[in-house]
């Protein structure tokens, strides 16, 4: 493990952890769904307006660590505005990024979420990292609960034992 | 309010030479991230002396056979090395016979050995198995899948906001339908030393045995379970100076001898055809199949080194470690202490305003400090503490008021970054 855990809690982390963007619960939401991780007790919820495929308003709330609470907050930011579909590669781009599947240059979506890249070097914290993006694949998919853990985990098959 | 734990030291910590005892861990002169190791998370588990990996070494280079089967040198050596630790666990608990010692694989597995073994023959529907509710998962899921199967209510002893049971709610959950008691004997989350002996009085007044689960106890403090009068006591080897993979359930000879055994296998038979088979006498009923013969050896090793310092001696140093720390911690700003009973044993479970345990477990390793973060596999403690997870700093004999300090400085140093 190389990782400098502190590099990982840069300003930008802990400006999100402060001030989260889209913070609380949509009025009348098309699509929700409630993220757990068993294993710490940490759980967010992920409410969406989706207009046709377009993702229109997004907010997310819940109790969890400065990572995970960050991860919702930019993951917020960078998918308004945008399609389910392109959601759905920006999730699968992130999460290959934080399990250390590719880098976060090779990610041609990850932009400033590269903050998040060193996470895949502190194996205990990735789910922190990753239970938003999880969650927000629930959603979009109208699976109201999800969890970390197992079969329930809706990326369980491209994650496999990460 | 932060109250001090005021339990009474039972020997002199000057006479405790704690810079010797380190030289016999090895791993204490790790570092992590560049800084000496600080290891706090002894709830979890206790490193162990090189005495314990020695004796396991010597054992597996010169001793190591199956046991109780053969007639040649190297199983004899095996089982009289593997009988010798049941007897030095009997005398580091006080039973009064060797018999009624069972080594396990560790708590989780001694407490579902009662459930299985002596709740599947005696609850049934309508009855009902008094908690507490400081238990962590080992002593709840098991009752819970026998509850299930037998329709059988679990009941919970509540606590008061400092983590002290409240033993008027207990006393007032016996009925005609309590069938057994199970419960903690020090809290893994907040440290709290359970009245089990007060306890454990009540409920064999009213004719219903009691198990305590032992795991966070007896690495801290002697036990007796002839003096607490408990029918079961479990704890494993790992919390205790010992390797993994191993434990003990004590059982009152008579309650032993009455039970139907968990685990069917070899070595645990008197007689078998088709049939029919007839069952070992206690404690060969409950040890089917080969056991970890290395790691009991160990833990017996491991029993000798603490018996060797002396328990008195190693809950007066911890005593001394705790009184300091929770004064260290009472004066951090934006700092609050989880279980702050006045009888507490080891454990310093804490919260710190704005920032998330996980983020503090993390970046206190980056100052070599190592302590758990979570719910502690005590969830429903957690739901009446109304959190999610605390921090917890769990002491052994081995830690030092420099230890503390390191603690208190990485928590200050945590909060700097989240300034």
């Amino acid at each position: 493990m190389s990782a400098d855990p502190k590099a990982l809690y840069q300003e930008v982390i802990l400006d999100h952890n402060r001030k989260p963007r889209n913070y609380g619960e949509l009025e009348q939401p098309t699509h929700h769904a409630e993220g757990v991780n068993p294993l710490c007790g940490d759980h967010i919820h992920v409410t969406l307006a989706l207009n046709g495929d377009t993702i229109e308003r997004i907010a997310f709330h819940g109790e969890s660590c400065a990572i995970c609470k960050a991860s919702a907050s930019m993951m917020t930011a960078a998918v308004k505005g945008k399609s389910a579909g392109d959601a759905k590669t920006l999730i699968h781009e992130f999460v290959d990024m934080a399990t250390g599947r590719i880098d976060a240059k090779d990610g041609p979506h990850i932009g400033r979420l590269a903050v998040f890249s060193g996470i895949s070097a502190l194996p205990m914290r990735v789910k922190c990292a990753i239970l938003p993006w999880h969650t927000l694949q629930a959603a979009i998919n109208a699976e109201p609960n999800t969890s970390t853990e197992a079969e329930a985990d809706p990326m369980h098959t491209p994650l496999g034992d990460a | 309010m932060n109250a001090l734990p005021t339990s009474p030291p039972t020997s002199k910590p000057a006479a405790f030479d704690v810079a010797r005892i380190r030289q016999d861990f090895p791993i204490l002169k790790l570092s992590v991230a560049g800084k000496p190791l600080v290891y706090l998370d002894n709830a979890a588990s206790s490193q162990m002396p090189q005495a314990v990996i020695d004796r396991m070494v010597r054992y597996q280079t010169s001793e190591h056979a199956n046991i109780h089967r053969a007639v040649h040198y190297l199983s004899e050596t095996a089982t009289a090395a593997y009988e010798a630790a049941r007897v030095k666990l009997q005398r580091f608990i006080n039973a009064s016979e060797a018999r009624e010692v069972i080594f396990t694989s560790g708590t989780t597995e001694s407490i579902n050995l009662v459930a299985q073994g002596w709740g599947r023959q005696n609850i049934k529907a309508g009855d009902e198995i008094i908690l507490t509710v400081l238990e962590h998962h080992s002593n709840i899921v098991p009752w819970q899948m026998l509850a299930l199967e037998k329709g059988a209510t679990i009941r919970v002893v509540p606590m008061n906001d400092a983590g002290e049971l409240q033993l008027d709610q207990y006393e007032a959950l016996f009925n005609e339908r309590t069938r057994l008691v199970s419960a903690g004997h020090v809290s893994n989350a907040l440290g709290s030393i359970n009245p089990v002996k007060k306890m454990i009085a009540f409920a064999h007044a009213r004719g219903v045995p009691v198990l305590v689960d032992g795991a966070q106890a007896a690495p801290h403090m002697a036990v007796d379970v002839q003096d607490l009068d408990c029918d079961f006591y479990a704890f494993s080897g790992h919390k205790l100076c010992g390797p993994t993979g191993i434990g003990i359930l004590y059982g009152r000879a008579a309650l032993l001898e009455a039970m139907q055994p968990f685990k069917g296998g070899g070595d645990m038979i008197h007689t078998v055809t088709f049939e029919k088979t007839t069952y070992a006498p206690i404690p060969n009923k409950f040890e089917a199949g080969t056991p970890p013969i290395a790691a009991a050896v160990g833990l017996g090793a491991a029993v000798d080194y603490l018996s060797n310092i002396g328990m008195p001696a190693i809950a007066a140093h911890e005593h001394a470690l705790l009184r300091y720390a929770t004064e260290q911690m009472t004066a951090l700003p934006g700092v609050r202490l989880i279980g702050t009973a006045q009888n507490k044993a080891s454990v310093l479970s804490f919260a710190v305003q704005g920032i998330h345990p996980h983020d503090m477990g993390t970046l206190l390793n980056q100052e070599g400090v190592a302590v758990r973060t979570g719910h502690h596999c005590a969830q429903p403690l957690m739901a009446r503490l109304g959190v999610v997870a605390t921090s917890r700093a769990s002491f052994s004999f081995y830690n030092t008021l420099a230890d503390v300090d390191a603690l208190v400085g990485g928590i200050r140093t945590v909060q700097k970054v989240f300034a």
